[in-house]
């Protein structure tokens, strides 16, 4: 045992994760500092999760106000202050995640997330955005690898029944349990940006197709200026035209990147809540792992379509 | 831009209508949830973000305060509460335009028969009990009606879809059995702190605190070697005026000195085994002997649900582990505080896990044997996991598996039944994945639940009495709690709330007579029927005569085929989780075992059911 005992209420409180992940693991996550940007239903299952955890803080960013669609599959939103009760999606998230534990201290930082600088980044431990520009994704993570510390980052997204969680640990090690012994591993990730960079062709055979699609929605949106997701059937030819633009570049046969694939990712931009309680719960489960310092982290990216229903990690780096 | 119209956009008019199509499924159909728990709490949310409109929940628990760290639609404020009552309330602040239908009840209830079932169009589970879980699985096959079911321990989880006549049903494989441990292992040479664990609990405990009147095998040993007088009469019970103090110390060096003395006099069973310690209160706490105990100290509290020895040592670390003199100071100190606040209550106590007394009790009793036999002592919070049979649960697992849940439940309702998979949720990933998506089974064809084929017992129709078929078949194997026996015609056997008295009486004569002087002679070639009207399931069992049974390897006196139970599975030190209580993981672990990491690419999986296990002393 080291540093102080966890009080008795969090004892009776965290009694049955303690029994999953440990004393030490519990205290940890306490005193952890997360931040959220984003937050649609994928990022609000998430930040459910974490609280539930037990993590130190939670900061929430997103200034967009609470309207229907965004609204969709959100559960922390009571019905009644659904139409224009004011308030942005962040401060009507805080309030209801303050409620479900009373040990997390949770609050809204207000503000565009392309304007925080690196050193806005230095208090905390994890950000993870969602719903965001190829260029914020990128720009980002460079902020927070820029600091001393390091400052885990994920991306996730849910579009359909499809979703892909990004995860950079930087230089991470970690504790690994064998049959007998406790073994250090050590693990290298690449940024966003170095990770979209590696030639398609280099990259191990039979990876997600949905990798690809991703990349190809992306950058669509970033060409043609549009925001996250406001996308419609009537891009499905110029998306077609660049899925066939990109794949020339790259030498990839566009059998990769089925039509069918893109067609479901620019129509139906809504998440899918199962899925996106798939994702948050995925994603919870990696934070967990990052703060406490406790199990395999997944490298680097993770898909999930629930039309074949398989969880996939692929890992997308030069190493 | 209908002129652009091409294959690739016929294909996307026909997918927008299968969504059209998905929409109506989802909006039409009526749900029954059982279990409002770890992952029921978020089923219902997701089904109600995904536009479920008719959702009915069963849960007959009310809400704790350690499901708060992952039952997210409770609050501190609900403790105490119905399960599926606060669900409700909660989920309709979010989507007050849904119905929803609360039963704080259980499952097995006479009103949620095979009509109740029939309503739905598909059953989803949240449960945490083999028992319900079973039956659920049959009403639903009795009402047709599609089941998905699901489980998680830890970081791992399942989620499986039972199809009537499609796929297998719940009980089409076996299931790990609940795990047993021989009396005298657990009497006489116990090898783990959960062998210490059980005698704790479940015969010491039982013993001192219990109804008097139940059969325990406690001193089982020490009476057989008996040979003074003095344990003629029951070591146990206190004497008319005799002290507290000198009661608890009576026991004490009883159960943890004269017993192992006595044991160890039989040396065969030493031969290759350490020798246990017997240890004697003289040795341990010699130096408080003289001034220690006086009962009048005792706090002055009258809240007994907050008792406790820990807080009357100033011992405040559930996690820390406790030196033999400490353990001993708990065991006097909670012995004495149940004897001295909570004297109305014994003779009817059972062990409970919420119990923080009784939790105290059972950690300091073990931990004592276990330094008598030189196991690892262990802190109270790992031995109320053993003891409670805590199993393991995290929020992001649950979260995970009831979006499963909710995906498999759209196909089944779009009638998509080939679609359907059967996935785990693993720790470590296999093949790149974490969530394993795999066919589900064909029904077994000999399953004695989902089938009609009929049941073999073999068994000594001369000597076996229809209580013994009762007992070790109908109720414990096949899971009947309402049994209904005939032979042909003839009524042999029935339970019920509303038989009459003569019947009750006839009954009751039929237990004790042998199956080939029944009335309706049971004997080699002759057919029974078992049936239970509850679970709307009948089996027909086919007799046949066998005279002798190998007392070690048949125990019961008759063998059953055609149902097969999965051997419990022996715990292996946990190597999958953080903590050390091993036998918390042990269905994680035997999960883990059955998933390779690397596993071929068409390698059919079989992962164990995880739901809770029990502990008990098995009967021989």
């Amino acid at each position: 045992m080291n540093g102080e005992e966890l009080t008795e209420q969090e004892t009776a409180l965290y009694d049955r994760q303690i029994r999953v992940w440990g004393v030490d693991a519990q205290r940890r996550l306490s005193k952890s500092h997360v931040f959220v940007s984003g937050l649609k239903g994928t990022a609000v299952e998430f930040c459910k999760n974490i609280v539930l955890a037990g993590v130190g803080s939670l900061a929430l960013n997103d200034d967009n106000p609470a309207t229907g669609e965004a609204l969709a599959a959100n559960f922390l939103i009571p019905f009644d202050e659904n139409m224009g009760g004011g308030g942005s999606l962040a401060e009507l998230c805080c309030d209801s995640l303050k409620d479900f534990n009373p040990m997390v201290h949770v609050s809204v930082e207000k503000g565009d997330l392309s304007n925080f600088g690196v050193d806005f980044f230095e208090k905390f431990d994890v950000v993870v955005i969602s719903c965001c520009s190829l260029a914020a994704k990128k720009s980002v993570n460079e902020k927070c690898r820029k600091l001393s510390k390091r400052v885990a980052f994920y991306t996730v997204d849910c579009r359909d029944s499809c979703g892909e969680i990004f995860v950079d640990l930087q230089n991470y090690s970690y504790a690994k349990k064998k049959v007998d012994e406790t073994v250090q591993c050590q693990l290298q990730y690449p940024s966003f940006e170095e990770a979209i960079a590696i030639p398609w062709r280099s990259l191990p055979r039979r990876v997600a197709k949905l990798y690809f699609a991703m990349r190809v929605v992306e950058r669509f949106e970033d060409v043609e200026r549009r925001r996250p997701g406001e996308t419609s059937i009537a891009d499905l030819p110029n998306l077609m035209k660049l899925r066939n633009e990109l794949c020339l570049a790259h030498s990839l046969n566009e059998s990769q990147i089925p039509d069918s694939l893109l067609e479901r990712l620019v129509v139906s931009t809504k998440e899918f809540p199962p899925v996106s309680a798939v994702l948050g719960g995925i994603l919870g489960q990696e934070v967990i792992k990052a703060i406490s310092g406790k199990g395999d982290p997944l490298k680097n990216f993770f898909f999930f379509d629930a039309v074949d229903g398989k969880g996939v990690i692929e890992d997308i780096s030069t190493s | 831009f209908l002129s652009h119209a091409t294959p690739q956009f016929h294909h996307l008019f026909f997918r927008l209508m299968a969504s059209g199509q998905q929409l109506s499924a989802i909006k039409g159909a009526k749900v029954l949830m059982v279990g409002a728990g770890g992952i029921g709490c978020e089923l219902l949310k997701t089904l109600a973000l995904s536009g479920f409109q008719d959702i009915h929940i069963i849960d007959m628990d009310t809400i704790e305060v350690s499901n708060l760290n992952r039952q997210f639609l409770f609050r501190q404020s609900h403790v105490g509460q119905s399960k599926a009552k606060v669900a409700r309330e909660a989920v309709l602040r979010f989507r007050p335009q849904i119905s929803i239908t609360p039963y704080h009840a259980n499952v097995k209830d006479s009103d949620f028969n095979v009509d109740f079932f029939k309503q739905f169009s598909v059953v989803l589970n949240g449960l945490d009990n083999l028992d319900a879980r079973r039956h659920v699985n049959r009403l639903c096959l009795a009402a047709d009606v599609p089941l998905v079911e699901s489980g998680t321990t830890g970081f791992l989880g399942q989620v499986t879809v039972h199809i009537k006549g499609r796929t297998e049903c719940y009980e089409c494989q076996p299931k790990p059995a609940p795990k047993t441990y021989p009396v005298c292992t657990i009497t006489s040479t116990p090898s783990k702190f959960v062998h210490c664990i059980v005698w704790a609990k479940d015969l010491l405990f039982a013993k001192l605190f219990g109804d008097k009147n139940q059969d325990n095998d406690l001193n089982v040993r020490s009476n057989d070697s008996a040979s003074s007088s003095d344990h003629s009469e029951d070591v146990f019970e206190r004497k008319k005026d005799e002290d507290i103090e000198q009661y608890a110390k009576r026991i004490y060096d009883h159960v943890f000195g004269h017993n192992i003395e006595s044991a160890l006099s039989n040396e065969e069973t030493w031969k290759n085994r350490n020798k246990p310690r017997p240890i004697y209160v003289r040795d341990v706490l010699s130096d408080e002997l003289q001034q220690n105990g006086n009962v009048d100290k005792m706090p002055a509290t009258d809240n007994l649900s907050t008792l406790s020895a820990m807080a009357y040592l100033g011992l405040k670390n559930p996690q820390d582990i406790w030196s033999l003199k400490e353990n001993s100071r708990i065991f006097f100190a909670a012995l004495k505080l149940f004897f001295s606040k909570r004297q109305k209550e014994i003779g009817n106590l059972s062990f409970d896990k919420d119990d923080h007394l009784a939790v105290e009790f059972v950690t300091a009793a073990a931990n004592i044997r276990a330094a008598s036999f030189g196991i690892p002592l262990h802190s109270l919070f790992e031995a109320k996991g053993i003891a409670g049979n805590i199993v393991h649960a995290v929020a992001t697992t649950n979260a995970i598996i009831a979006g499963l849940i909710v995906i498999e439940a759209i196909k089944v309702l779009q009638n998509d039944s080939k679609s359907c998979r059967m996935t785990y949720c693993l720790e470590h990933p296999s093949r790149k994945m974490l969530l394993m998506p795999v066919e589900p089974f064909e029904p077994n064809k000999a399953c004695y639940v989902c089938s009609e084929t009929p049941l073999l017992l073999e068994v000594n129709t001369h000597r076996a009495k229809l209580r013994d078929v009762v007992e070790k078949i109908v109720t414990s194997k096949l899971g009947m709690n309402l049994p209904l026996i005939t032979h042909g015609s003839g009524l042999l056997y029935e339970v019920g709330d509303d038989l009459e008295e003569d019947m009750v009486a006839n009954y009751a004569a039929n237990l004790e007579k042998v199956l080939s002087e029944l009335p309706y002679a049971i004997t080699g070639g002759t057919m029974i029927q078992v049936e239970d009207l509850r679970q709307e399931l009948v089996c027909n069992i086919n007799i046949k005569h066998r005279e002798e049974f190998d007392e070690e390897k048949e125990p019961d006196g008759m063998v059953l085929h055609g149902w097969t139970q999965a051997p419990a599975v022996e715990n292996n030190k946990d190597t999958t989780t953080t903590t050390t209580s091993s036998n918390n993981g042990a269905s994680t672990s035997s999960t883990s075992a059955l998933v390779p990491n690397d596993m071929e690419e068409d390698d059919e999986l079989t992962i164990l059911e995880t739901g809770i296990e029990t502990i008990a002393a098995a009967g021989k």
